[in-house]
């Protein structure tokens, strides 16, 4: 009993990883399959071929650079406007600034459904073809409210007094900016960025909306070759996704950890 | 040792208006060059918006600021040879020590910047801790390194906020020591806001005392405590024991006959401020003496007394209800008891007189007043 209770919360912490692990963990596996059929959902026999050649699947890689460069672009684009945003609204106080609070909610609360469909009727009424370039607008729309959550929960929490110590000091408001105030919200704008990215290469509602047939990004695609089919490659796209988002977190943590060993 | 002597720090008409409240009445104030001078003054009386506008941290509303001759009233905070110890140090918490030392330096484009910023570091003794990140020192150490960050860049004028403030007792009296000296050192002046009128007057050359946005008074500590020039100086300096008295006539030898309650006394003419003859007649608790050894006498009760050590302090109602405060050194002399009647003493001239119409509790702290 003594060695239950004693080991019982570790235990739970074993089987909530297990359970959050466990889908990625058979993605990764079976990567390394070699179906039967079209359908990738039974272990047959393992192969390498799939790693091989990624992009076998014709579209698939296509499908891949077109999230990528979306995410890319919609995730620096709403890190810049969502960082100018956060600083106004932690820094500064001016009118409408508690109604420009509550809006930036707005998208983080509606339906994505709702957004992507209204979405395209704003566009259709503007007269503007479906495509990449709504989809980057999209994404830059609701990434945006994410960004100003985590870069203003930073901003306000820094101490005004440092940037009145740099210009006391002779810095320039621009250097301050630079060499005080940049460096230290990085950390809730770096946390914004991967945010932007991650909600960004994830999406299918609101894209699948504003899409056309030139633009399938790779969860479209996913969801597509579904209907026929789950090519192997699907399978190794999302085990190196896994391992780069792995990669990037213990990167992170290992950067944070020498930190505060020297703080 | 100043490399170029600056001029006084001139403050003329200086005064700054916020929008539901008046933060400084325009005021006047000239700060000798390598002098330290204390502001001294409650919480809310103005002193720290004061030094923020010396500072350029806030736009003053009225009024010039000069160093010498050259007024900084517009100048960009940037741009003035003046550096701040703030009160909570704000020391930038991603930099190591050195390099917060060597900002200052860094932004004039200083070569030997991070030679000049080890040398300030030893100066205050934190040499060894250069590639440490503020957070791992101690609060006395970080307060330190402020002033090494501020020092380092040579200002005309330091400007210290509160710099003791967040210190233990036993680390404030040692810093305090430790400031006077490197002020007598590096010779620049030093301006310091406290309201420790004990720190105020233990460093300072001169002390500024001021009260809700106005100066009460300038002057030497000595000066400050001997002849307070309002009430509110008498009681936020020191205790002080403010018997309301009536000025009669004149004694002769420079000494005025005062009717203290029908109790008669005599007070040096000196101080007396001109046309006044309501007045209240004010010794400092250990100038009174419990015994006949001074001219003045008076003759109460002992309702309370408290031992310190050094000295005994004991409260002593006079006839019309009124409790003084009468502070005795521990010298060998009998104690008295509480309940005993007894003589207090005073020689004319070693009390300051005010003005009566005025707040007698003006300066004293919520509780000093509710246990009188």
């Amino acid at each position: 009993m003594a060695w239950i209770r004693k080991h019982l919360l570790l235990f739970a912490a074993l089987v909530v990883l297990g359970y959050l692990l466990i889908p990625n963990l058979i993605v990764a596996i079976f990567s390394f399959n070699k179906p039967r059929g079209r359908y990738n959902y039974e272990w047959n026999e393992f192969s390498i071929d799939a790693w091989l050649n990624p992009c076998g699947n014709p579209g698939i890689c296509e499908a891949l650079g077109l999230s990528l460069r979306i995410g890319f672009t919609a995730s620096l684009v709403a890190t810049i406007l969502g960082t100018l945003v956060a600083f106004a609204l932690g820094r500064h106080r001016f009118r409408g600034r508690s109604a420009t609070n509550l809006l930036i909610f707005m998208p983080m609360a509606t339906p994505e459904v709702v957004m992507g469909s209204s979405l395209l009727t704003l566009f259709v009424m503007a007269g503007i073809p479906s495509g990449a370039m709504n989809i980057t607008i999209a994404h830059i729309m609701f990434c945006l409210s994410f960004v100003v959550v985590a870069v203003k929960a930073r901003v306000s929490s820094l101490d005004p007094r440092l940037e009145e110590a740099a210009a006391d000091l002779g810095a320039t408001p621009l250097q301050t900016f630079l060499r005080v105030t940049l460096p230290l919200a990085a950390p809730g704008i770096a946390a914004g960025a991967l945010l932007a990215f991650s909600l960004s290469f994830d999406d299918y509602i609101i894209t699948n909306f504003n899409a056309s047939p030139s633009s399938i990004t790779f969860p479209m695609y996913v969801w597509g070759a579904a209907q026929r089919g789950t090519p192997v490659e699907i399978f190794v796209v999302g085990t190196v996704m896994f391992l780069l988002a792995l990669f990037i977190v213990i990167i992170g943590q290992i950067l944070s950890a020498r930190r505060e060993r020297q703080a | 040792m100043a490399e170029n002597p600056s001029g006084d720090l001139r403050l003329v008409q200086l005064s700054k208006q916020f929008a539901d409240f008046t933060a400084c009445h325009p005021l006047d104030l000239t700060i000798p060059q390598g002098s330290f001078f204390a502001l001294l003054g409650p919480s809310g009386c103005g002193k720290t918006t004061t030094l923020r506008m010396i500072a350029g941290l806030e736009e003053p509303t009225g009024g010039s600021i000069f160093i010498g001759d050259t007024d900084i009233t517009h100048t960009k905070a940037y741009r003035r040879n003046v550096n701040t110890v703030f009160q909570s140090y704000a020391l930038f918490p991603h930099m190591t020590i050195i390099e917060n030392v060597a900002f200052g330096l860094k932004r004039r484009g200083d070569k030997e910047a991070m030679k000049k910023a080890q040398e300030a570091l030893d100066l205050v003794e934190l040499g060894h801790r250069a590639k440490q990140k503020p957070n791992q020192l101690s609060g006395g150490m970080q307060q330190r390194v402020a002033l090494a960050r501020a020092l380092v860049n040579r200002p005309d004028v330091l400007l210290l906020d509160e710099p003791l403030g967040a210190l233990d007792l036993k680390l404030r009296r040692q810093m305090q020591i430790e400031l006077k000296r490197i002020q007598l050192d590096v010779g620049i002046t030093f301006v310091h806001v406290t309201h420790d009128q004990e720190e105020a007057m233990t460093m300072a050359d001169e002390v500024a005392v001021m009260n809700a946005g106005r100066l009460e008074q300038v002057g030497t500590p000595t000066e400050l405590y001997d002849h307070p020039a309002s009430t509110f100086v008498a009681n936020f300096l020191g205790q002080s024991n403010l018997l309301t008295s009536r000025i009669v006539g004149d004694a002769g030898e420079g000494l005025l006959d005062v009717d203290c309650h029908g109790y008669p006394i005599r007070i040096a003419a000196a101080h007396v401020p001109a046309g006044v003859r309501d007045v209240f007649v004010g010794v400092r608790p250990e100038k009174l003496r419990i015994g006949h050894t001074g001219a003045n006498q008076l003759t109460g009760t002992i309702t309370d007394d408290s031992f310190t050590g050094v000295s005994t302090h004991y409260l002593v109602q006079l006839p019309w209800g009124f409790e003084v405060t009468v502070v005795q050194p521990n010298d060998g002399s009998p104690r008295a008891k509480v309940g005993e009647k007894v003589d207090i003493s005073w020689d004319p001239g070693s009390e300051f007189v005010l003005d009566a119409r005025q707040d007698e509790d003006a300066g004293l702290l919520d509780e000093e007043i509710r246990h009188g």
